[in-house]
């Protein structure tokens, strides 16, 4: 059983902070990392496969630290984000190169098999150069695979993919979880984690902002309360008024902002129902703003989108 | 050394445009000595400008530079040395594998060169050619080494290498001799004096001073490489 923990882990590149205090452990099956762009996925799945050090907390493999520790490679299979690898070879010879890099006792075999499970051998004489961007994460994923990995670390596996491409990868993703393989891919989509994922990791800023299963993440998002900062020209009314419908949750009279502070069970109820009930009140709304906004705006970006 | 980084090495060495500016190097040198090699001046002030101050003082270094770069600053910059560093492969292994090549192709398209040209221009005579052969294939291979690092230093490895080698060894060591003194070009001529006959070529150190110094930078500079290979690490996407 192979198992990434990432315990009280921080990255910070100048005083821009990447990764914010984040603890989670990865272990087998198909985990997938969610957040908007910009969010520290990269980082993550970079942290956790060595090719960067932490600036805190500490970053393991079954209990081995990952940076500057090579052998952990024997182990791990990364499909990175970027497209370049040697173009100038074909799909067969840079399969071939990874295998061999790997010391493979049969190096030819196991890159033909590797080939072979992303179906990609009808075009392992063509220069990488010259594939789609589906090809080469096809052939960035047999690279990956090549030695048969424990782990397999995937950053945006799905862009530029066309959907046959993605149901396929999926396919295949879904079958190394199921061998008990630890399955790691960040995504920006919730769609395409939902489908692939028995586990969700949502990043958001840099922080771990949430952690379950799809039902799970679901409901926190689209559930969960949402606050909001009121002035109005009667806030006591206005609070009488607001308490009587289903969708609040719960409000408050902040004496010292003087607003209310109204938790909305329901998003689009809350929505359509404030002005309403203010203008049957009579009420001039002043101030309508959502508390801890960037939470708020990503959860919403993520379910719609 | 892995054969399978040294494969991956030539192909991305030779096989883009970079392959055929190496042959700029040598065909230069070549074209110039059978030139000049027909006139009747000084043939001895021909070969010392020919083989020290345009072969061995310009055109080698930036050969080496191109190629020591060549070998290992692309792939870094594009990303994808990843492949090669997500192995449980010694990071020395990557580094003397990519200077083999390194040193192998200034050989080739530069030692070799300096040379026929100098049997061109001058002949067998004095050990004046293999003087300054051999003094090419040694400082060569340390520029080769040094570029190499270089480039897994800083993302401007060419400008500071043209900087180092050019401006450093050649402008300011030709008016100030502490400079001499850490000057790759310099530590070949020192060999190269030892090669050839008395009064061939003239060099401004030791060859107790030079040898040593070949030999510490060579090697840090592999140990300084493969350091910096194991702590690499990737930038976000911007
Ligand atoms: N090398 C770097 N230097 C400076 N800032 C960086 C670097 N890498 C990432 N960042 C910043 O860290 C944050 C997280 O980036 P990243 O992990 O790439 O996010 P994601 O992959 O979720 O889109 C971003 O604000 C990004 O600008
Ligand atoms: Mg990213």
């Amino acid at each position: 059983m192979a198992v990434i923990t990432i315990d009280k882990v921080s990255r910070w590149f100048g005083n821009v902070v990447a990764v914010n205090d984040v603890s989670m452990s990865i272990g087998p099956g198909v985990t997938g990392l969610l957040g908007p762009n910009g969010a520290g996925k990269s980082t993550l799945i970079h942290l956790m496969s060595g090719f960067l050090a932490p600036s805190a907390g500490t970053v393991t493999l079954d209990g081995a630290p990952i940076w500057r520790n090579q052998q952990v490679y024997r182990q791990i299979g990364l499909v990175p984000e970027r497209e370049s690898m040697y173009d100038y070879l074909t799909g067969w010879e840079f399969v071939l190169a990874n295998a061999e890099l790997h010391r493979l006792a049969d190096p030819a075999a196991a890159a033909r098999r590797a080939l072979e499970l992303v179906e990609m051998t009808y075009a392992q004489e063509r220069r990488t150069g010259t594939y789609s961007k589906g090809m080469k994460q096809r052939v960035k994923m047999a690279s990956a695979l090549v030695h048969d990995p424990a782990v397999l670390l995937l950053d945006e596996p799905f862009n530029g993919m066309d959907p046959r491409q993605r149901l396929q990868l999926m396919e295949l993703l879904r079958r190394f979880g199921a061998e008990g393989r630890t399955v790691l891919f960040s995504s920006h989509i919730l769609e395409e984690v939902e489908q692939l994922a028995r586990h969700i990791e949502v990043v958001v800023a840099g922080r771990h902002a949430a952690s379950g299963d799809f039902r799970r993440i679901r409901r926190l998002m689209t559930n969960r309360p949402h606050r909001y900062l009121v002035r109005s020209s009667d806030d006591r009314r206005l609070a009488a008024a607001l308490i009587a419908d289903a969708s609040t949750a719960g409000i408050e009279l902040d004496w010292t902002e003087r607003a209310l502070r109204v938790q909305a069970i329901d998003f689009e109820g809350f929505t359509t129902l404030l002005p309403r009930v203010a203008q049957q009140a009579g009420i001039r709304l002043l101030t309508v703003s959502p508390a801890d906004e960037s939470l708020e705006s990503v959860f919403s970006y993520l379910v719609s989108s | 050394m892995n054969l399978t980084v040294v494969r991956l090495t030539v192909r991305g060495l030779l096989g883009r445009r970079r392959g055929v500016l190496l042959l700029v190097v040598p065909l230069l040198l070549l074209l110039i000595a059978a030139v000049a090699g027909g006139s009747h001046g000084d043939k001895h002030e021909l070969a010392v400008r020919l083989l020290g101050t345009l072969g061995l003082g310009t055109l080698v270094p930036i050969l080496c530079l191109v190629v020591g770069t060549g070998v290992i600053a692309t792939e870094i910059d594009d990303g994808s040395i990843v492949y090669l560093l997500a192995k449980p492969l010694p990071r020395w292994q990557i580094v003397t594998s990519k200077l083999a090549v390194a040193v192998l192709t200034c050989w080739l398209f530069a030692a070799l060169p300096v040379l026929l040209a100098g049997l061109i221009v001058y002949g067998g005579g004095g050990g004046l050619a293999l003087g300054y052969f051999t003094g090419t294939l040694v400082a060569s291979a340390v520029y080769s080494a040094l570029f190499l690092l270089l480039g897994t230093v800083t993302r401007n490895a060419v400008v500071v290498g043209l900087a180092y080698a050019l401006v450093w060894e050649s402008l300011i060591g030709n008016f100030v001799s502490g400079a001499r003194t850490l000057s790759v070009q310099q530590w070949g001529l020192s060999v190269g004096r030892a090669v050839a006959a008395p009064g061939e070529i003239t060099a401004h150190l030791a060859l107790g001073a030079a040898v040593p110094l070949l030999l510490v930078v060579a090697l840090a500079s592999v140990l300084g490489a493969a350091h910096r290979l194991a702590g690499l690490t990737l930038a976000g996407e911007e």
